[in-house]
């Protein structure tokens, strides 16, 4: 396969921010995470766990609660007093409502869906309608004397418990009035000075209520009399989630130490029908306060303030040995952030407010495969582009010349022009973008550089000429009348004449560029597209999907190629299919016309489609170098598959040139290292 | 699980009683205080936990007291009748019985029952009954006759049920037993006629009687020596008419058939009686503890200076005459499990049921019961007779083996033993071993003189017996003091009770080194720490023993600075092990073997307190020798581990420290371990203190990998 320079980098300081709420969706199998900077992510459990939308983040709108009400609809509130309903289709937010409550702690949507409630600051709890479009305030219910923290429905719709400091309220909803009030003990570690808060609530359909709170408690309420019923004291710090099944055979809850607690409806004895709550496994998947639980049929999944978020099935639940079997650690968006000028060896780095433009070092020396090659020169930070406003950035993109940048927020477009005089780099806002350059979801410069490509999120793709310091609308490819779905990935075939658009389900529509119309759409298949691209001169569209299949489709002949027929009629290599994180990039060789470079967060791959396929009995991975000259022919001419592990987590990867590559790392204990120091935990000594 | 707790003796001057024994023990108003009439002219009061009496009152020369005095629980007095007539009334600070209240009736008195609750009742002899009040508002009233002629009452009982009274007394005629049963909430008598079944020739000694919702269910001890029980009806369908109920079969067997008289019977709780008489017809009379419900006996006591044949149980503690002494045995039962259920089984009198198993076999246990009792009672009995049943004639070897047991020569066994185990083993093979093991237990009980010590060897040694397999083996062992085999069996029972771990643990320290030389004791798991030291180790050892203590250690801070400034001294001792490597093989498998605390700590109280020293002291040298390399681990095979060691040391402290630390010898093994605690809390929070700057180092060291934040590296694909 070759010899490379590699440029390993990891100077890309990206954090991600810490999960606040998460939300499980029975109905469509989706998971809402929503972050501590406002963003909203939807994973879909049944694709692999791909991120397969997410709403960009706001400075002012802290997401402190977030469920789904209605079926499919996905709601949010926050410190900035609003109700946010988002639309799954477009990606963007369809209102924002204020509640009138000042901040917003707690949400919940009725068991039947038709209505929403809030729970805030000033110890009101308020009753929204939910209409066809928009949500109606209906009436607030006996307020309380402090803010509303938690918040839960009885399963019938006739109750709700709402958990505030010192005590839990039990209402009724017909009436609106507070009928019991049950004190919760402030001991804490035996000494009561501390207010107690119940950071969450959760209502059984036998009456009963179990409450989580800052002294570490879950207790178990008699709602009927208001009476405490069992008290099971799990931490030294605060539990500060809970996440009930729809059976309500079991629980999950979240401390602040880091751990997840499973608790379990069972037999007092084998025989006898007498179930008790029983506190079954624990698990420390976690480093920081767990802030969010959520309970899936299969699965316990958790995220806190360390930014991981973790699923973990329920062996007992799993029935075959598949995705779902596996514990998964998902802590990288399943998206691109870094974008690269191959000709002037730029990258250009994606974070929530701000861009950095890197110029790669160089060296002269040479070196066998593991050398760590002495630099002539270093890398350069050239440039740090703060946004304006409070919106985080949706997406950004670098022109392969380096001269153009471009970024999108969820309201403004902004394209600036480059100009690199020696080691000076001249900056200029290309001003007056056109009315319909609002937002933009996907951003795609030409290969030459002459035309930016633009996905919007009315599912529209726009392409634009670029010259000298202006731009020309070329034309606008609309989306297929009756379909809304917006498109989420581009990939431009290098000669300019393909653009191939994605979205979440639908399958991939190639245009042609020159003659500005659709020229065909390959197949949609049940699981979303990862990443895109054209190779050149065959103009062959490889598509990588989440559950790991790889497919090639010739865009002149309109079919997938015989190589793509092969590899579906043989199967993947089974380890090829157990990867746990997407395909992010692909790329290609500019020499070899038979190498696809693709990678995900733990590796990256170069197919070399002229040799034979492995199948399951082979060697996937080669782990060590071989030794002699012979083991090395041997080795090289084994199967397509070429796969190097040296890098991770990898967010991106790419060929600079046909000797060089660059790769982008962010190992995890450099994120660790930035976030707030967790409890801390003796480890001697009793 | 039902246990017998020591039991003491009331008082240690003999009653004033013949061979009739105390008339009765009664309950007092005040817990723990008791009663006690003996058949002369005595009352005493007695404090049971202080072993006192608290108050004495006689009657006068010529009078006789004829019925056990009781307490009026509603006014805290006394009531005794003399002379059959001849009512008393006292209280505490009454001196002379003479000088107090007396009422004469027309008729003769049997008993006067007290209970909690209500007024006290009094039985005439002839059946009839009245209150204590209405009694004495007019103490000539005239009595009536209730039972006919020649009708003697043999046994009665009150009870309460639901706030209601009712008494039960059961009465004799010519080898005919009536019950009669009379409530007072309605004033109605029944009667009913006791049928015997088929034991018509029995005679029953002693009765006893518990009642539940609807039934008075009545135990009775018969001359046969087995218990049947009867249920009488509370509320009789018709009371005007005599009724007759027939016993049944409960248990079989509790007590020799043959004793005459000094057995009682006592209803414990739901599911336990106590029998007092000879469990064989030549041994010793003894208190035994029966689960009814699992037809086991859970406990036993041997009284080997006689006794009286009078039970009486009351608040936890079983009163019984003990050759010229009152005797108390405390009774307990914890909540039992059906393994602690069928843990014991008494000596089978039968030569024949040397092989009777032990365990349960749940499959088969359905369909056979003991003896011809009715279907309900045949699914309580769990156990079956191994030889019936399972050892079926296609089964050569076993067969041939468990017969071989029973008569054969010890050479004789062996090889049968030898031909059994080279056999493929069968599904049933452990149980088979467990046969085997019973049955040459069994016959060196029979015959002192066969000790087939080779052939336990070999059984123990297949890996499949258990302590509830054969629960005497160990008993065996302990009491021929072969250490070797309970060395082995605490290699390989899983399930050796703490009590009898215990007992293992006071031979081993206590028994002679030269003995021991002579024994084979395995000793893969004291490897090459003893065998260094030897040679070394008589004389050091003698030296510990005379120069562990000298007067001038007396104060702590003395003996501190001692240690401080001898440290070779102290090297010394810390290098030499206390015991001999064959004693330490034996401690060794005592701390291997599995326990829980709170069982064995009231056993390990009653080691003497020299050889806890000992103990602690080889723990101490084990833990030294352990601390010496960094994996905190012994050399060799099967090693005893660190926490087994320190567990054992905290055991033994918190089981004597009182003790210890009285003792000369310990005191500077005390110390040590003081320090060696005090050191390691030092170590805890210098650790907690180190962690801190681990962190720091650990940040500085990222920092540097940090620099490193951009490399040109060469990667070659293959």
């Amino acid at each position: 396969m070759g010899e490379f320079k590699v440029h390993r980098v990891r100077f890309f300081n990206y954090v991600p921010s810490g999960i606040r709420c998460v939300a499980y969706n029975n109905q469509s199998n989706r998971l809402a995470v929503s972050r501590t900077d406002g963003t909203v992510e939807i994973y879909n459990l049944s694709a692999n766990y791909f991120q397969e939308k997410f709403f960009p983040g706001h400075e002012s709108r802290a997401t402190e609660a977030l469920c789904w009400a209605n079926g499919q609809r996905l709601f949010s509130a926050g410190l900035n007093g609003e109700i946010i309903e988002y639309d799954l289709q477009a990606l963007n937010i369809k209102y924002a409502m204020d509640a009138f409550g000042g901040p917003i702690w707690s949400m919940a949507a009725s068991p039947n869906g038709s209505q929403l409630l809030v729970g805030c600051e000033d110890g009101s709890v308020k009753l929204f309608q939910i209409t066809p479009d928009k949500i109606q305030f209906e009436r607030n219910f006996d307020r309380q004397k402090s803010r509303i923290l938690s918040l839960s429905w009885h399963p019938a719709g006739t109750h709700i418990a709402a958990g505030s400091i010192d005590y839990i309220s039990v209402f009724d909803v017909k009436s609106g009035s507070a009928i019991h009030k049950m004190l919760v003990d402030r001991q804490y570690m035996g000494v009561s000075k501390r207010k107690c808060i119940i950071w969450g609530v959760a209502f059984l359909s036998d009456g009963t209520v179990i409450s989580v709170d800052s002294a570490g408690k879950v207790q178990f309420w008699d709602s009927a009399t208001g009476t405490l019923v069992k008290n099971h004291l799990i931490a030294n710090a605060d539990v500060q989630s809970i996440a009930i099944s729809d059976q309500e055979d079991s629980f999950v809850v979240g401390t602040a130490e880091g751990t997840v607690f499973h608790f379990q409806l069972v037999s007092v004895t084998s025989s006898s029908s007498e179930k008790q709550w029983v506190r079954t496994k624990p698990f420390q998947h976690h480093t920081h306060d767990v802030r969010a639980v959520a309970h899936s049929p299969i699965a316990l999944i958790s995220g806190g303030t360390d930014t991981h978020l973790v699923i973990r099935p329920l062996m007992e639940k799993v029935e075959v040995k598949n995705y779902d079997a596996a514990l998964r650690k998902i802590t990288f968006p399943h998206r691109r952030l870094v974008s690269c000028a191959k000709k002037k060896q730029l990258l250009l780095f994606q974070f929530a407010h701000h861009l950095e433009l890197w110029r790669l070092g160089s060296t002269v020396a040479t070196g066998k495969n593991g050398d760590t090659l002495p630099l002539s020169k270093n890398a350069d930070h050239l440039l740090h582009l703060k946004t304006k406003g409070p919106e985080n950035i949706i997406c950004s993109c670098i022109s392969p010349c380096g001269s153009w940048i471009a970024y999108s927020t969820a309201s403004r477009f902004f394209l600036y022009r480059l100009n690199y005089e020696h080691d000076n780099i001249n900056l200029q806002r290309v001003s007056k973008m056109p009315a319909f350059l609002r937002s933009a979801l996907q951003i795609l410069f030409s290969e030459d550089s002459t035309k930016l490509f633009v996905a919007s999120n009315q599912g529209s793709v726009h392409v634009i000429r670029l010259l000298e310091g202006s731009f020309k609308h070329l034309h606008t490819f609309q989306p297929q009348s009756g379909t809304v779905e917006s498109m989420c990935l581009l990939a431009v075939s290098p000669d300019g004449n393909w653009l191939a658009a994605s979205g979440t389900s639908a399958g991939v529509h190639v245009y042609n560029v020159k003659q500005l119309k659709l020229h065909c759409t390959v197949p949609a298949y049940n699981f979303p597209v990862t990443a895109l691209a054209i190779a050149p001169n065959t103009n062959n569209l490889v598509i990588a999907h989440s559950d790991q299949q790889v497919f090639e489709y010739s865009i002149p002949d309109k079919q997938y190629t015989q190589w793509s027929r092969t590899i579906q009629k043989q199967g993947f290599h089974h380890l090829w299919l157990q990867r746990d994180t997407p395909i992010t990039h692909i790329s290609f060789h500019p020499k070899r016309p038979m190498h696809i470079l693709l990678h995900d967060a733990y590796m990256f791959c170069i197919i070399d489609k002229s040799l034979p396929l492995p199948n399951d009995k082979t060697l996937l991975y080669n782990p060590l170098p071989p030794t002699n000259e012979s083991d090395i022919i041997r080795r090289r001419t084994a199967h397509a598959f070429k796969i190097s592990k040296k890098y991770k987590p990898l967010l991106f990867m790419d060929l600079l040139d046909e000797r060089t590559l660059v790769a982008v790392e962010r190992p995890l204990d450099d994120i660790i290292a930035q976030l707030p120091p967790p409890i801390k935990k003796k480890k001697f000594g009793t | 699980m039902a246990a017998l707790e020591e039991r003491f003796t009331l008082t240690a001057v003999p009653l004033g009683s013949g061979p009739d024994g105390p008339l009765g023990v009664e309950q007092s108003d005040k817990t723990d205080q008791f009663l006690v009439t003996d058949s002369g002219r005595t009352v005493i009061l007695y404090k049971v936990s202080d072993q006192k009496p608290l108050g004495s009152w006689s009657v006068k020369q010529g009078q006789i007291i004829t019925c056990p005095a009781v307490c009026n629980f509603q006014t805290g007095e006394y009531i005794v009748v003399h002379d059959n007539k001849v009512l008393r009334i006292w209280n505490n600070e009454d001196v002379n019985l003479d000088k107090v209240f007396k009422a004469t009736l027309s008729t003769e008195v049997y008993r006067i029952h007290s209970i909690q609750g209500t007024e006290p009742l009094v039985l005439f002899k002839e059946g009839a009954v009245r209150g204590l009040e209405a009694l004495l508002a007019e103490p000539q009233q005239k009595i009536e006759t209730v039972i006919s002629d020649e009708e003697v009452i043999k046994w009665t009982k009150f009870f309460m049920v639901f706030r209601h009274p009712v008494l039960i007394f059961i009465t004799e005629k010519h080898g005919n037993y009536f019950a009669y049963v009379q409530k007072f909430n309605s004033r109605i008598l029944s009667k009913y006629t006791l049928l015997l079944g088929q034991e018509e020739k029995s005679v029953t000694q002693s009765f006893s009687a518990s009642v539940d919702r609807k039934f008075i269910s009545l135990m009775s001890l018969s001359s046969d020596g087995c218990v049947y029980e009867t249920l009488i009806p509370i509320h009789p369908s018709d009371p005007e008419k005599n009724q007759r109920v027939v016993r049944s079969l409960l248990l079989k067997s509790v007590v020799s058939g043959s004793a005459r008289s000094g057995v009682a019977l006592t209803i414990l709780d739901h599911d336990h009686v106590a029998v007092l008489g000879p469990p064989l017809s030549a041994s010793k009379e003894c208190l035994s503890i029966w689960n009814t419900k699992f037809q086991t006996l859970q406990t036993s006591k041997e009284l080997p200076q006689g006794t009286s044949g009078q039970l009486w149980y009351h608040g936890e503690n079983l009163f019984m005459l003990h050759g010229k002494f009152l005797t108390v045995i405390p009774y307990k039962c914890e909540v039992s499990s059906l393994a602690g259920a069928l843990g014991k089984l008494k000596h089978s009198q039968d030569p024949d049921i040397h092989a009777m198993t032990h365990f349960v076999n749940w499959e088969t246990s359905q369909g056979y019961g003991l003896g011809s009792q009715n279907s309900e009672q045949s699914k309580r009995i769990l156990r079956r007779r191994k030889i019936e049943v399972s050892v079926q004639p296609e089964v050569p070897p076993s067969t041939q083996l468990l017969a071989a047991v029973q008569k054969d020569s010890e050479k004789h066994i062996e090889v049968e033993l030898r031909k059994f185990l080279a056999v493929k083993r069968t599904p049933d093979f452990h149980t088979i071993i467990g046969d085997v093991v019973i049955g040459l237990l069994g016959r060196y009980k029979a015959e002192p003189s066969f000790y087939p010590r080779n052939c336990l060897i070999q059984l123990i040694q297949t890996c499949v017996l258990s302590y509830s397999l054969c629960p005497g083996l160990m008993e065996f062992a302990l009491e021929k003091t072969d250490v070797q085999i309970l060395q082995l069996c605490l290699q390989q029972f899983p399930d050796i009770p703490e009590s009898v771990t215990c007992a293992c643990l006071k031979i081993f320290l206590s028994i002679g080194d030269d003995s021991l030389q002579e024994t084979d004791i395995n000793m893969e798991s004291v490897s090459d720490y003893t065998a260094t030291i030897q040679d070394a180790e008589i004389e050091e050892q003698t030296e510990i023993l005379q120069n562990g203590f000298s007067p001038e250690e007396e104060n702590c801070e003395n003996c501190a600075q001692e240690l401080i400034e001898k440290p070779p001294a102290a090297t010394e001792e810390s290098t030499s092990c206390p015991v001999t490597g064959k004693r330490a093989a034996l401690l060794n498998a005592i701390l291997h073997s599995a326990y829980s605390e709170t069982f064995l700590l009231p056993h390990l109280k009653d080691i003497p307190a020299q050889h806890i020293t000992i103990f602690l002291q080889y723990l101490y040298f084990l833990y030294l020798k352990c601390s010496e390399n960094a994996t905190m681990t012994l050399p060799g095979i099967h090693p005893p581990t660190l926490n087994q060691i320190m567990d054992w040391i905290c055991l033994l402290l918190d089981a004597n420290f009182t003790v210890v630390v009285m003792i000369p010898e310990a005191k500077r093994l005390l110390l040590s371990l003081y320090k060696f605690v005090k050191s390691q809390i030092s170590i805890c929070s210098e650790l907690n203190k180190i962690e801190v700057s681990f962190r720091e180092l650990q940040k500085l060291n990222q920092e540097k990998t940090n620099r490193e934040l951009y490399s040109i590296e060469v990667l070659e694909l293959f």
